[in-house]
Formats: C-alpha cells, structure tokens, sequence
C-alpha cells in the first residue's frame, strides 16, 4: 500500500510539475500543450460521444489503432518465439548449428530492428506482411540466443538425474531442459518483446498501410496536423501499454522465479 | 496396487562388476580410471567405495547407474547385463541434483511419474511415504531454496527411493554438510536402510563414515584405478560414528589406505 502511494504520489507531483512549465508559458501552448488538452485528446478519441448535432468523428479511434496495433505485434511476436524456441534449441545442441545459424543470430540480433523496414518494404510492399516480417524479425534473434544460452546453462547434473529416473528425449526437453533454462527464456522474451515492440512502431510511423491505421500512423498523423496534443497522447499511450505487457505477460513469471529459485528480494 | 504390495515388489539386486576398465583423456593425457575393477555385491548388501579423489570410484558408480559405459567388461545386476540408465538403480548426486523449478514434493513426483503401472493418487501415496520417512512430511510445498542443505539431502533421498529401485547408488552425498547434520544423516540412513534393505553402493572419501555405514568397506587406490583392499565391517548397528569400535576399525583401515597412497607415490 506504502508503494502505490509513493507511486501515485511521484506521478502527480510530475503533472503538477507539467503544469506549471505550460502556465509558465515559457513555450508556445501549440509545442507544450498542457495534461488537460492531452486529456481531452484521450476523451475525444476514446469515449466521447461528441453533441446531438455534431457526434464525434474520432470516437473509439484510439482503440481501433491500439487493436490492430496489437494484432500486429501479438501475432509476429508469437511466430517469433515459435520458430526462435526450437532453433535456439538446436543451436545450443549441435556445433554445426551454433557456427552457422548461432553466428547468424548473434549478427542479425544486433542489426537495430527498425533496419529491417525498408528491405520489407521493398519485397512485401505497403502491406500488412511488410508490418508482420519486421516484427518477427525483431523478435526472433533475441529468443534465439536467449534460448541457446539458457540451454547451455543447465547444470548437466539435471539431465543426468532425470535419465536415472527413466526420462527420455523429448520428456527431458519438456520437463527437464526447457524449465531449467526458464530464467533465460523469459529474459530472452523480454527483450524480444522490446525490440518487436519498437520496431513496430518505427514502421507504422515510417510507412502508412491502408489495411489498418495503428498507434504508429496516429503519432505520424499527430505530426502533420501539428497536434502536439495527439502526439503527447499517443506517445502516453504507448508508454501505458509497454509498462502493462510487463505486467501482464512477464511480471507473473519472474514472481515464479523468483519464487522458486529464491532470487533477489 | 496399494502402496504396501508396491512397497513389497522389487526385492533388492544382486550386482556384479566384472573386469571393468574406463579410461579419460584430460589435457592430452590418457588416464586409467578404472582398471579391470571386480566385484560383487549381495542382495541389501550396504558396500562404501573408499579413496582418494581420482580413484575412479565415482566412474564406477556411474558407470553402474548406466551413465557412461565402460571400455572393457561388464556389469550385471541379478546376472542381467545392464545398458543405459534404469529405474532399477537410483542415484543420490553429491550436489542433491534436485529441480529447483519443483517443489519437494514435484521433485519426488518426478521419477514415480515416469514409472508405469501406477495410478496417479497412487504414485502421490508413494511419495508421501518417502517424505515421512525421509523426515519431510511437512515440507512438501517447500521451495528448494528455503530447505538447509541436509533437508535438501533427505529430498533427494526420497526422491532417489520412491520409484522403488532395486539398487541405490550414492555418490558422496553428504560430503557438502557439516558435521551435525552428517551424523544425523548416518542415524537415519541406517534406519531407512534397515527398514527397506535396498543394496546401496556407497561412494566417499571418509574413512569413518564408510565404517559407520557399510556392512563392507572398498578400499580404492589411484593411477590406475583398481581395489586394493576390502574389510567386512561386523560392528552391530545402529553404529554411532563416535564409538570407540568404529574408531578403532576406522584407524586400521586408514593406515592401510595412507600405505598404498606411499606405495602409488614410489611407482610414480
């Protein structure tokens, strides 16, 4: 309880700090707007209804972008780990694999994630693939090498315990080597989650798609209306949803984690 | 199946090491670990592997659990050649070798989910009964990181009986303890040991704990590795390792391992 008040007590002194520079006026309103004008962008492009003569136009916008933002990013993020699992796991087997693919992954893993938009561009046009192929490619070398390292990681002694107790091949991938490498896997997830996640929104910025305007189309158009407001808004909104895929999708296993294998706290 | 009539099956084996030979490579050089090493141990028979470290006596126990094979001869348990890893011999690892990513109780789970035969409310009976008679019946939901490090031996004991071995192969497991804990732990080795008789070859490098445990001490010697002596340990149990007897048996066997330690040196 100590630490939700502390919290909510750090991010209102921030708006009142926010506040005060936009009265102070030492900028233009037009380049800082105030919270209030970012909130009443919020309002107007989620629930109001606008009036009787006039409804509103933009009403459930942001959602609209924030879903198919989503949809983007959840469904290559799952292709990523589908295939980055199983190849990190061979990597981490055979030599063969950690010389050629384990290099390959290393490489492309440090190539900024946004550099891979104008090659997608070029092969699969403005389309919905060009989105999806970024996003994979973010994700992919990050699990990859977590994989691989935290396959390298197990103790052998796991392995040879559970072979005494009559485990076998794919039961001790399952049950033994996967959950063994678990604290890298998540890390590797994480990270894997980040950069999809940026380089996703440095695409829709980047390239319009008429299949679906996303968070990222809503900042560029924030840009070209010179409507700091819808900027500030949306960056705000992209902040929220980062801190609660935390949240949501990692904090429940470094809980576990931390748990069970009694790390920090 | 009851757990009593489980409890019953499986009587303990009969093993038969017989001219085995193992040889490393580390760091170019070639190093005999084993060398034609024979030996036979009874049903329940309770046997230490005694000697110095690199005397290959932790190669053997490996090399009876199925985890690597052995360059020359063979090793049979009730005249059955072995190949590869099986339930009926069970290993306790020095470190514990626990899952840290299961609780106890998921730890024990483990071996007897793998054994057929057996329903699931069944195979969680099993694993009650070992954790009683290990001492944990409370500790089932613990996490392995909140267990001390003789709790955590008496799990991996549990979890090393449940799937109800024929032969239990123990590889210096309470080497790691302090010396409270070890005398516990011999206190309640016996003990179990008496009430499930299971064969148990027993690897350490103290002299008085292999006294204190075994109905038979091997003496080890190093570079080759080969048996040198053996002792028939008659002293009546529970043996408690601060007896004068077992002190006195402890002694004799430790001046004849320190004569072939001089005897190796002058070869070399």
């Amino acid at each position: 309880m100590k630490r939700v008040l502390t919290a909510v007590i750090f991010f209102a002194v921030l708006l009142a700090a926010w506040q005060i520079v936009v009265a102070a006026r030492i900028w233009s309103p037009v380049l800082l707007p105030g919270p209030a004008s970012v909130g009443r962008f919020l309002w107007a492009y989620t629930f109001s209804p606008g009036t009787d003569e006039v409804p509103n136009p933009n009403r459930w916008q942001l959602f609209f972008a924030i879903g198919i933002t989503m949809k983007r990013l959840g469904l290559g993020y799952l292709i990523g780990l589908a295939a980055g699992l199983p190849l990190g796991m061979i990597t981490a087997r055979f030599r063969w694999a950690q010389d050629t693919l384990g290099v390959l992954a290393l490489g492309l893993q440090g190539l900024p994630s946004v550099c891979w938009v104008p090659l997608s561009l070029l092969w699969f046009g403005q389309s919905e693939t060009a989105m999806l192929f970024v996003v994979v490619m973010g994700t992919l070398w990050s699990v990859v090498l977590a994989t691989e390292s935290g396959v390298r990681n197990v103790n052998p002694i796991y392995v040879r315990a559970a072979r005494t107790m009559g485990s076998r091949w794919l039961h001790t991938w399952l049950k033994v080597i996967m959950p063994a490498s678990l604290p890298f896997i998540v890390s590797g997830m994480k990270q894997g989650w980040a950069f999809a996640w940026r380089s996703l929104m440095a695409a829709e910025i980047f390239v319009t798609i008429l299949t679906g305007f996303g968070l990222g189309q809503l900042l560029h158009y924030g840009r070209e209306l010179n409507a700091m407001d819808q900027v500030i808004g949306v960056m705000v909104v992209i902040v929220f949803i980062g801190l609660l895929a935390d949240k949501v999708l990692f904090s429940p296993w470094e809980r576990f984690m931390h748990r069970r294998w009694g790390t920090s706290k | 199946m009851t757990l009593q009539q489980e409890l019953a099956v499986s009587p303990s084996a009969k093993l038969a090491v017989k001219g085995v030979s193992k040889a490393f490579r580390t760091g170019g050089e070639l190093v005999q670990a084993l060398d034609r090493v024979t030996l036979n141990v009874n049903e329940g028979e309770f046997v230490c592997l005694v000697g110095p470290s690199g005397c290959g006596k932790s190669t053997l126990l490996n090399i009876i659990a199925g985890l690597e094979s052995p360059d020359e001869g063979t090793v049979q348990t009730d005249g059955v050649p072995i190949r590869g890893p099986g339930r009926d011999r069970m290993v306790m690892f020095q470190d514990a070798a626990l899952f840290p990513w299961l609780d106890v109780f998921s730890n024990v789970m483990f071996g007897l989910k793998l054994k057929p035969g057996l329903s699931n409310s069944e195979r969680e009976e099993v694993a009650r009964y070992y954790l009683k008679l290990v001492g944990l019946d409370s500790f089932h939901r613990a996490n392995l990181h909140e267990l001390s490090g003789g709790m955590k031996q008496r799990a991996a004991l549990a979890r090393a009986m449940a799937p109800n071995p024929r032969i239990l192969l123990m590889d210096e497991p309470f080497a790691a303890l302090d010396a409270l804990t070890r005398e516990q732990l011999y206190g309640d080795l016996q003990r179990i040991w008496q009430e499930r008789r299971k064969t148990i070859i027993f690897v350490t490098h103290n002299v008085r704990e292999a006294v204190c445990l075994g109905d038979r001490v091997v003496l080890f010697s190093t570079h080759p590795g080969r048996i040198r002596e053996e002792f028939k340990i008659a002293l009546p149990r529970p043996r408690d390792i601060n007896s004068v007897d077992l002190a006195e048996h402890a002694t004799e066997i430790m001046q004849s391992l320190k004569g072939h330690l001089r005897e190796s040196e002058v070869h070399e």
